[in-house]
């Protein structure tokens, strides 16, 4: 997984996959880029607020499927 | 056969994003934790056809995210009332911060689109490419742009963030503090 990026960053300046209309300044959809890094900023928060150490439920379950060699299907 | 530890390692160490994006999803943290061990059974089940040195992240959550939409699916009329339910869920969730800013992005969030959130999260906070993201979601790249952008729109939307330089005099003035163009 890659470094993220700022949100407000992320599209490149000569796009052409998004029509050029409603655009003001560099923002799009009519979002500023103050706008975007509000709510960029306010994701990663969130976002970051979900992370937690793996739990010992899934490094247990992953131990247990290489000693019994996988399971061949989980259904 | 024998789990390579290396890609035994790399699964481990995608846990957390996985888990935050399964939450993200379904906005309950006991579904999410089921979807996350689904995900790891089905790709140990077929860790044969991961190629080692490809993206291994986005593979996993490529498999979690199906799982999520084969299981939204099946319980699309459960979830349909989204607007209240997944709300209600997201604020028994062990929260680390109970900041009324917080509080709103996840009710806003929980308003987005399914489609829009999850393009939004992968792109905007799970740290995906554009390209990885429209892998991830079986789709065009630029049906990816579409749906941030019009993710970030709505949540601009719903968290009524003003937009303080729309026209006028601010815009130029801002332009000069940062550095942008004004044209």
């Amino acid at each position: 997984m890659k470094d993220r990026k700022p949100l407000d960053n992320e599209e490149k300046p000569g796009s052409m996959d998004t029509p050029p209309v409603i655009r003001r300044g560099k923002g799009q959809a009519g979002l500023t880029r103050d706008i975007q890094a509000k709510i960029g900023q306010q994701l990663r928060a969130y976002y970051d607020g979900l992370l937690e150490p793996t739990p010992d439920r899934f490094s247990e379950l992953l131990r247990e499927l290489d000693k019994s060699g996988g399971r061949e299907t989980s259904e | 056969m024998k789990l390579d530890p290396t890609i035994r390692d790399q699964i481990l160490a995608a846990v957390p994003s996985l888990r935050a994006f399964a939450i993200s999803l379904c906005g309950n943290v006991d579904r999410a934790d089921d979807l996350v061990q689904e995900t790891l059974l089905r790709a140990l089940a077929n860790i044969s056809s991961f190629q080692p040195g490809t993206n291994l992240p986005a593979w996993l959550f490529t498999i979690l995210r199906n799982l999520f939409r084969s299981e939204y699916r099946k319980r699309r009329r459960e979830v349909e009332d989204a607007d209240g339910s997944y709300a209600e869920t997201l604020k028994a969730q062990p929260s680390q911060t109970s900041h009324v800013e917080f509080q709103e992005f996840r009710e806003a969030l929980s308003k987005v689109p399914p489609d829009q959130r999850e393009a939004l999260i992968l792109v905007g906070a799970s740290g995906f490419s554009y390209e990885e993201a429209a892998e991830i979601c079986g789709c065009a790249v630029g049906t990816i742009k579409s749906r941030v952008n019009r993710a970030r729109t709505r949540l601009a939307q719903l968290l009524n963030i003003e937009n303080p330089n729309d026209f006028g005099p601010d815009r130029a003035t801002r332009a000069v503090l940062t550095g942008d163009d004004v044209a």
